[in-house]
């Protein structure tokens, strides 16, 4: 293959499991080699190909000021660039630093802060530079993450639906927790994309995937209440691996109780 | 007075980011500094205000590669705290859970991470062109590690299926042995790595380390144990301060372990195949005695080896569990009597090693205070000293090819940046 296109992973502040998504689909990985050329995965290669490159996936959260720089620099390299994950499509879970003071948490996990540099929060991708897809997900599913390489090879839009947890749940022939055993679930107002596993598992949904299109959260949290949940613990729901997602931000923000900071 | 550096900007085939430098003067090294750049996360900080149940799902999101093992010792020092002891049908789920992450971790880092070292690929999807046969039985052993996890923790990756006390819900004897000819293959492919990895060329190194991990009377340790060392060290986990400290550095991150009086240690792998060999499985010895594997590995480079019999201990031990297997009463336990608030602090084996957690908990079961120490962490010190080892035996190679090995002396600790810095990029500097 002559011009096979270009492959780059990313990555800023994450826990790196987004980009072990590509190289936990065991079944396709050659394939998809063969496809693209992985120019730049520094995971798992020390082969670097130079940009420009063709598809970009970035996984991560901007937090330092050299990373606000590099995103740019990514981004000027990368013809098509698709964020993957909670962390870089919405902050992650270190954008609970949003809602605290970040001089205040250095002091807490490092002796000596003035050898950290960092910034006040931690954002989105999108918040720095155009983003062509955004793949949800805490971690991103496998097979969504395939369908988003192959709609690309192929020069369409992936097929990635925006409805609720709610919908797969029901299909997979789950019995809704929230009915059947009164416990608490964001699967009402979170994307799918997860398969429904929390429900299937006897779980209510966390909301690793973030706020479906046009989340009625306002519902949802007066049904929390009803179900006997403290405001407290209806913030914390909101304020965990989507907190920066700007529904589930305003969701949190809009619970009344005692402020805990986080 | 010549100088010379040797610089690694961005270490590749680890997971996060950290770099290498290497600074020679005269001939002599004269410091070696492992340096994380992964950005901090602060989880230590935000825990604060949580409840105890949300840890294990919390901690797991520092590392997307051993999430089981944030998961793990998160659960057992909460359960500590609480005074709840989860035993029988529950506890081996637990392990064979942890058996599944071993398995996996295990597999991407021999064969993804390592093995393209020993054979001079940049990856192993390079090395799959010439030899596919090799990467694809790595795969498939990965795969049977995933198999464990996605059926016990709902998916592979920040499992869903972990709480407080045990799970949410717990697998049928049916779902569990549909594994059975998944293990089975995987534990002839586990044995196949092995015999294959001892035929890799391994360059010479012999490290004096203090090995650091968990000891157990009856088993190989994944869950519980003394923390032990090769130098007659024997704690219980409770008091980790007692016998380690940890310490800023200007170059990293992370902060570096060391022991009480400032020497490095090292955990993981051949640590805990030093420590607890004479507890695996009969056919994992028959294995290691058949490839020549020595009782305690001093070679890093050969730390593949005691990856490979791992997995095949691994493999054994979850048909093991599996076959015994009855479901338990309930799914979980329930913390007994009234909290009035408590401190608890657990341990357990990390495929890359010891992961610690400690919690103080308020009496409504929210978090005051977090501590995690990640194994990569406690192993930066002791990595420096191989790398700085591997520079003095090689100063005649010119600098890519020294710069290669030091990064080889990186990858052979299988180190998790991202843990470390809740860790990589080279540079050696020659004068």
């Amino acid at each position: 293959m002559a011009h096979r296109p270009r492959l780059a992973v990313w990555k800023f502040a994450s826990c790196d499991g987004c980009q072990l998504t590509m190289l936990d689909c065991e079944d396709e990985l050659l394939a998809v080699a063969d496809a693209l050329e992985i120019a730049n995965f520094r995971e798992a290669s020390s082969a670097v190909v130079e940009g420009p490159y063709d598809l970009s996936l970035v996984e991560g959260s901007i937090t330092t000021p050299e990373d606000a720089g590099r995103i740019r620099e990514v981004r000027a390299q990368s013809r098509t660039l698709v964020t993957i994950g909670a962390c870089a499509t919405a902050g992650g879970i270190q954008a609970l630093r949003n809602f605290g003071n970040v001089e205040e948490f250095q002091r807490v996990v490092y002796a000596r802060p003035d050898f950290i540099s960092t910034l006040a929060t931690s954002t989105a991708i999108r918040d720095h530079v155009p983003v062509d897809f955004e793949l949800r997900g805490c971690p991103i599913s496998k097979v969504q993450l395939l369908e988003v390489v192959s709609a690309f090879l192929t020069r369409r839009a992936p097929n990635v639906p925006t409805e609720s947890v709610c919908i797969e749940c029901k299909r997979r022939g789950n019995v809704c927790v929230v009915v059947a055993r009164g416990t608490p679930c964001l699967g009402p107002v979170t994307q799918t994309g997860c398969g429904a596993i929390c429900p299937a598992y006897h779980r209510g949904c966390y909301g690793c995937f973030g706020p479906m299109d046009s989340p009625n959260t306002d519902s949802l949290i007066r049904n929390l209440g009803y179900l006997g949940m403290p405001p407290e613990d209806i913030r914390r729901v909101f304020r965990t691996y989507n907190a920066g997602a700007p529904a589930f931000r305003a969701a949190g923000d809009s619970v009344g109780g005692k402020e805990t900071g986080r | 007075m010549t100088e010379r550096t040797i610089a690694v900007d961005y270490l590749a085939r680890v997971e996060g980011e950290g770099s290498l430098h290497v600074k020679l003067e005269d001939g002599r090294v004269d410091h070696v500094e492992l340096r994380i750049f992964e950005p901090p996360r602060f989880f230590e900080a935000f825990l604060r205000g949580r409840m105890y149940t949300e840890a294990p799902d919390i901690t797991a999101r520092i590392c997307g590669i051993c999430p089981v093992a944030y998961q793990m010792s998160a659960v057992h020092a909460m359960e500590q705290a609480y005074g709840i002891s989860v035993r029988g049908a529950l506890r081996e789920l637990r392990r064979l859970f942890y058996c599944g992450e071993w398995i996996e971790s295990h597999a991407l880092h021999v064969y993804l991470l390592h093995t393209p070292d020993f054979l001079g690929y940049p990856d192993a999807v390079r090395m799959a062109k010439d030899d596919p046969e090799t990467v694809k039985r790595g795969l498939a052993l990965k795969k049977a590690g995933n198999a464990l996890m996605q059926l016990l923790g709902g998916r592979e990756i920040h499992p869903i299926n972990v709480r407080v006390g045990g799970f949410y819900r717990v697998p049928s004897v049916e779902e569990l042995e549909s594994l059975r000819p998944t293990l089975e293959s995987a534990l002839e492919i586990a044995e196949e790595t092995v015999h294959f990895a001892s035929g890799l060329p391994f360059p010479d190194a012999e490290e004096d380390y203090e090995f650091v991990a968990l000891q157990h009377p009856d088993e190989y340790a994944m869950n519980e144990g003394d923390i032990v060392s090769s130098r007659g060290l024997r704690v219980p986990v409770s008091r980790f301060d007692e016998a380690f400290e940890r310490a800023p550095v200007a170059y990293t991150h992370a902060l570096q372990s060391v022991r009480k009086g400032g020497t490095p240690y090292l955990v993981g792998a051949l640590a805990r195949y030093a420590l607890n060999g004479p507890r695996l499985s009969a056919r994992a010895k028959s294995i290691a005695r058949e490839v020549g594997l020595e009782p305690v590995v001093r070679n890093p480079f050969r730390s593949i080896l005691v990856r490979g019999i791992e997995m095949v201990y691994a493999c054994e031990e979850a048909l093991r569990i599996i076959s015994a297997y009855r479901p338990p009463e309930s799914a979980w336990v329930e913390p007994a009597g009234t909290f009035h608030g408590g401190v608890g602090a657990a341990a357990t084996e990390a495929p890359r090693g010891l992961l610690y957690h400690r919690y103080r908990l308020a009496a409504d079961g929210t978090i005051e205070t977090a501590e995690i120490v990640a194994p990569t962490a406690q192993n930066q010190k002791r990595i420096e000293e191989d790398v700085r080892h591997v520079v003095e035996r090689s100063l005649a190679l010119d600098d890519a090819h020294l710069t290669d090995l030091c990064e080889r002396a990186i990858r052979n600790h299988d180190p998790c940046i991202s843990c470390a810095a809740h860790f990589l990029h080279m540079e050696v500097e020659r004068t």
